[in-house]
């Protein structure tokens, strides 16, 4: 019995040796070692399990169980040791894991619509809102959509108002502005109430310059119905306004002519440069010159197909470049059409 | 035209307004002022201007009318001359060189004393010896052994005027010791006169305008003649050949005139509005154009009745003859086409009417006895005389946008009186009238219920009746009618339903669009219509720009030149037929474009030093005419253009690998997948642009609606582009949205896990990747729900000339989890079917 003894102490003496060495291991090497040395194939607890079939009858249960019970311990203090040794790591990594946040990030290529499509799409989201449709008409066209349809016969002196590049087919030009497409959409639709916008590509004769060129976007406005009134042309305009420049833009109508609508008028916003204080971009007026408009002239309706005596309408018309230009204070409106990646990045 | 402030002040009382508010009301009636130059006016009161304001103001302290007694030699300079001057306040003894003072040196006191425009010390004026208008401060120096402070000033000291060789003489009259700004302290405005308002091309146009906007009175001039001299009648005949062309003709006569300058204020006038005076009597003519809008025309009367050969002249207003010839007052010689409107006598052509007056009987400085035209002519046949012969006046101006004849009365008769006040002489008696073709004034009736509709207002018949009064129309009103007749001095009114528009800009733009309140737009929402093309276009924006694009937009305007770099050197379809611009800005932009591939490379040539990586699109219109068709067809096409590095060079990868042929054609296959579009095929194309190993023609349906490749070498040498290939592509848009899906079935997402499966096959190198996915296909049927290529290998291990490709296969069942018998057994039926078809081998 001795002998039962003596073994039993054994066992107990290598579960307080192992005890002890697991106490000083702080890296998972060293944990890794001790497992070998304490819970491995030739360890002596594992030895105690591979004499077993040796070991005298009477003592095998007592020492089975003995040897398990170490193991179970050397077994529970190595997972304690492990999650101590997993967390000393984690806080150890929190502390020296540090990137340099002020590194570039992986470089990721954005696409980019150009600035005017970007401008030209809240325009028509706007007048979307508003129940208007969009409606797109040739860029060339015949002189008598681009001229006489709207007002202006052969030799009218508005003609001069537009510098206009004409083909070499008799009779057809580039339109110079966006109103062709009214008469287009009239003649279409007539006797139907109207309500579109007619955004599209111009074209006039300039010398080019940074403030100057031969291709520009516009887009315009049409509403036709019977006894629709300046008032709402007045309405529609400035909420349009407010909508694209903000709630707090500054708005003015004022008389111009346009051959096509009668009473005619130029809106202006308030300079959001300098506030209205006056500046280089507003001519030192405070004022900034957005859109032409009007009461659809008779004739136009006329040529149109509405009876003037029972229709009416307004149009407008606005630069899209022009407009954009000034919303972003770009210094040169070649930029739009030169497409200088450089330039377009910037959107 | 530029009116200066106190020539308005001529006609309306503007006593009660600053400059900034009467440029206000001007810009609210449509008579937009751009920019004011003061010239001695202070700046208006008030922090905030809403006009541009440049000039030089004269205080009233520095600036005074003074009265020089005597001229005296300067003692050390023969240039130079002391005067003794008196500025109201005590004399003073002022150094100047001015060259019109030298005729008064040295004679003593002056019977007559000059009035001048004089400067104290410390004034601010601009350097009349400096180009450009520098300012500058007197101060008190000595030049040649004389003090000198202050100074006597020229037209350009003051801001008047470019002259500085003399000092300003002022009119006798004016007042010594005045503040020369209350003499004669100004402001001009520029204004922008609109296309249908050449009547308001006049100061009397702009201040009536003006007085109606303030509820004020109109000031006409007095144009009552005495007519001291002898009879007109029969001194000189009037034949009007086309009254539809002259509809009428006006002669009058001043004798005895004399050869001298107008008045100081006259000039002062004409200067700031622009126009250089001469003399008096040409000056009177382009004062009353200002003035009145009519142009008027003076003609020497002694060298009209030499021409005549001694007898009576007879003024004659005809079309010209096939091959005359004129030469104007500035010296051009024009050949004139035959349906030219000229005024004429027996000799031959005077003027071009309406336009410029001929060399030769023009008044000279001889001239003493002046026959003067007041006519009206048809506006368009001046505007095609003005754009055929590339001639502009300020006559030319007002008479090609429509100047009313009555006005020519009241010009030759203002004309007439201000030639006889500034240069002397007599007007003969009565003055000849030939007015075959008087026009009718309208007369148009407007309702007002009709103009309230219109504008959304509640102005009383009455009130829109005194509005249209304030603009001298005649009113009568009966009850909600009013009756409107037009006044006789403005064409632009119509009559009927024209007519009605034409007054409801009239009453809304005195009325005041500010009072006119804003609505909402209260109309029946139209039917609304489906653009189903438009919305997908916007789609391919978005898509392509999410597939890293970025877009562009081109000038539509190019060379055929341009175009051709597209296409390989000897390559001969790139001539095609264009649409030609007749009057291009440059030859570089002659034509519209019929391809956006051709501007996508000059896009891509003129960015590749900037940008490392270039993947762009663009989708526009390209012009094709079509024979028989007044207009071109105006087809939507898309192109898409990539060159350069797959990624920007970073830290993390320093030489990213350059763009290829599948960088392209996995951004079509987003764009198509974000189309839905079934049924789609790439197949090996040829394409004058394009590598003919290296083009894909892209399919739907069985329909080609693009093409994409790689840019044909000898294209790419045409730009000056890098290294890296260039891939692009062009796409028909209509074609390729019409295969785009709308409405598509989205799959279940399986309830069963898929069975993954690789298998790399052996074949010949002609059998294509999509030729061994679709036997795939027809093998692995319904389970199979995926065929994706992962890898492609050659060398000796497969045998020359063949390649092994390796796809990744997933087989799903909607109701069941596969078994692995199951896959095994269409495992074997696909490879199969590759040997059979196919003749490959699966690879070990
Ligand atoms: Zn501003």
């Amino acid at each position: 019995m001795a002998d039962k003894a003596a073994e039993l102490a054994k066992l107990e003496q290598i579960q307080a040796e192992a005890l002890k060495v697991l106490a000083d291991v702080a890296e998972e090497d060293a944990l890794e070692a001790w497992r070998v040395a304490f819970l491995g194939r030739s360890s002596p607890v594992m030895a105690v399990f591979s004499s077993m079939k040796t070991m005298d009858q009477a003592l095998r249960p007592v020492m089975g169980q003995a040897a398990n019970k170490v193991r179970q311990a050397l077994e529970a203090a190595l997972a304690e040791k492990q999650d101590i040794l997993k967390d000393e790591a984690l806080v150890k990594a929190l502390q020296t894991e540090q990137l340099d946040v002020t590194m570039p990030g992986r470089p990721v290529e954005r696409g980019r619509l150009h600035p005017l499509t970007q401008v030209l799409r809240q325009i028509t989201r706007i007048f979307g809102d508003m129940g208007f449709q969009v409606y797109r008409s040739p860029e060339v066209e015949t002189d008598d959509y681009n001229f006489t349809y709207l007002n202006m016969p052969p030799y009218h002196p508005a003609r001069d108002m537009w510098d206009t590049f004409y083909t070499k087919t008799d009779g057809v030009l580039l339109r110079t502005h966006t109103s062709p497409g009214q008469i287009r959409v009239m003649r279409e639709r007539s006797p139907e109430p109207i309500r579109v916008i007619l955004p599209g590509a111009t074209m006039r004769y300039e010398q080019l310059s940074a403030r100057s060129e031969i291709e520009f976007a516009q887009v315009e406005v049409l509403v036709v119905g019977e006894k629709v009134t300046f008032a709402e042309l007045k309405g529609t305009l400035e909420d349009f306004a407010r909508r694209l420049f903000g709630e707090e833009a500054r708005t003015r109508l004022r008389p111009s002519h346009f051959p096509f609508t009668e009473p005619s008028a130029e809106m202006d916003v308030g300079c959001f440069v300098c506030g209205g204080k006056g500046c280089p971009v507003c001519k030192e007026t405070g004022w900034l010159e957005i859109l032409g408009c009007g009461m659809v002239h008779p004739v136009v309706l006329e040529y149109g197909g509405y009876d003037p005596a029972k229709y009416s309408g307004f149009a407008a018309g606005m630069g899209i470049d022009r407009s954009t230009l000034m919303r972003y204070r770009i210094d040169d409106i070649r930029h739009f059409r030169n497409n200088d990646i450089r330039f377009l990045r910037q959107f | 035209m530029k009116v200066p402030l106190t020539w308005l002040k001529d006609y309306v009382d503007l006593s009660d307004l600053d400059i900034e508010t009467l440029a206000k009301v001007m810009t609210m009636v449509g008579l937009e002022v751009g920019e004011i130059r003061l010239v001695g006016l202070p700046l208006p009161p008030g922090e905030l201007h809403e006009f541009k304001y440049t000039g030089l103001s004269w205080p009233a302290d520095k600036f005074i009318v003074a009265r020089v007694d005597e001229v005296m030699p300067h003692p050390n300079a023969d240039r130079l001359v002391l005067c003794r001057l008196n500025d109201g306040q005590e004399e003073i003894v002022v150094l100047t060189g001015a060259p019109n003072l030298y005729d008064y040196k040295g004679k003593g006191p002056l019977e007559q004393p000059l009035k001048v425009a004089y400067a104290r010390e410390g004034s601010t004026l601009y350097d009349g010896h400096e180009p450009g208008h520098q300012l500058t401060t007197l101060k008190r120096m000595k030049i040649r052994g004389v003090e000198s402070f202050s100074m006597i000033c020229s037209e350009k000291e003051l801001g008047i005027s470019e002259a500085h060789e003399g000092v300003i003489i002022l009119d006798d009259d004016a007042p010594t010791g005045m503040p020369l700004v209350d003499y004669m302290g100004d402001a001009v405005l520029d204004v922008d006169t609109l296309p249908n308002m050449v009547r308001d091309a006049s100061v009397i146009g702009m201040a009536r305008e003006i007085a109606a906007a303030l509820g004020k009175t109109l000031q006409m001039p007095d144009a009552t003649l005495e007519m001291k001299g002898p009879q007109l009648e029969g001194r000189a005949k009037i034949e009007i050949i086309d009254p539809e062309l002259n509809s009428r003709f006006m002669l009058g006569l001043i004798e005895g005139a004399a050869q001298k300058p107008s008045p100081y204020w006259v000039r002062r006038r004409l200067n700031l509005s622009g126009m250089r005076p001469i003399n008096a009597l040409v000056d009177a003519t382009n004062y009353v154009m200002l003035e009145l809008g009519e142009p008027l025309h003076a003609f020497d009367y002694d060298i009209l009745v030499n021409r005549a050969g001694g007898k009576v002249p007879t003024i004659i207003t005809r079309t010209a003859k096939a091959g005359e010839k004129l030469t104007t007052l500035d010296g051009v010689e024009y050949e004139l086409d035959p349906e030219m409107e000229l005024v004429t006598d027996s000799a031959g052509a005077l003027s071009l009417a309406g336009i410029m007056g001929g060399e030769e009987s023009e008044i000279n400085e001889n001239t003493v006895n002046v026959l003067l035209e007041g006519a009206s002519w048809n506006f368009i046949n001046i505007r095609k005389t003005v754009s055929r012969l590339k001639i502009n006046s300020e006559a030319a101006y007002r008479f090609s946008r429509g100047i009313h004849p009555a006005l020519a009365d009241l010009g030759v008769r203002l004309c007439l009186k201000r030639m006889r006040e500034w240069a002397g002489g007599e007007i003969a008696e009565g003055l000849m009238d030939n007015y075959p073709n008087p026009p009718e004034d309208p007369v148009v009736e407007l309702s007002a219920t009709w103009v309230n509709d219109s504008l959304g207002t509640e102005i009383p018949a009455r009130e829109i009746a005194g509005i249209l009064e304030c603009l001298e129309f005649e009113c009568r009103v009966d009850g909600d009618l009013i009756t409107v007749k037009t006044p006789p001095h403005r064409l632009d009114v119509h009559d009927g339903l024209i007519g009605r528009a034409d007054l409801l800009e009239e009453v809304s733009r005195i009325y005041g669009y500010d009072k006119i309140p804003s609505r909402p737009l209260n109309q029946p929402l139209p039917p609304q219509r489906i653009s189903q093309g438009m919305a997908l276009e916007e789609t391919v924006r978005d898509l392509l720009v999410n597939l890293g694009l970025q877009e562009l937009i081109a000038y539509r305007m190019t060379s055929p030149e341009r175009e051709a770099r597209r296409f390989p050197p000897e390559y001969d379809g790139a001539w095609e037929e264009y649409l030609e611009i007749q009057n291009p800005i440059t030859v570089e932009r002659r034509v519209m474009r019929r391809s956006i591939l051709a501007t996508l490379l000059e896009t891509l040539e003129y960015n590749y030093t900037f940008s490392p990586r270039l993947a762009v699109f663009e989708i526009g219109p390209v012009f094709h005419p079509v024979q028989g068709q007044q207009l071109p067809d105006e087809k939507m096409m898309l192109s898409i253009g990539m060159t350069g590095l797959r990624e920007k060079p970073s830290w993390k990868n320093d030489a990213p690998e350059v763009l290829d042929f599948y960088d392209l054609k996995g951004v079509i296959e987003g764009l198509l997948a974000g189309l839905h579009v079934e049924g789609i095929c790439y197949q090996a194309a040829q394409h004058p642009s394009l590598h003919p190993g290296k083009t894909a023609q892209v399919c739907i349906g069985g329909k080609v609606v693009g093409v994409m490749g790689e840019l044909h070498p000898l294209v790419k040498a045409n730009y000056e582009l890098g290294d890296a290939p260039v891939y692009v592509a062009e796409f028909d848009l209509v074609k390729l949205l019409e295969s785009a899906r709308i409405l598509f079935d989205v799959e279940p997402v399986p309830s069963y896990p898929p069975v993954f499966e690789d298998l790399a096959v052996v074949v010949d190198e002609a059998v294509t990747a999509a030729d061994i996915e679709e036997v795939i296909r027809q093998g692995g049927g319904e389970y199979l729900a995926k065929v994706q290529m992962f890898d492609i290998f050659r060398g000796p291990q497969v045998g020359e000339g063949k390649k092994s490709l390796a796809f990744s296969l997933t087989y799903i069942a909607p109701d069941r989890t596969l078994t692995d018998k199951e896959v095994l057994k269409l495992r074997n039926k696909i490879v199969h079917l590759l040997g059979e078809k196919l003749n490959a081998e699966l690879r070990s």
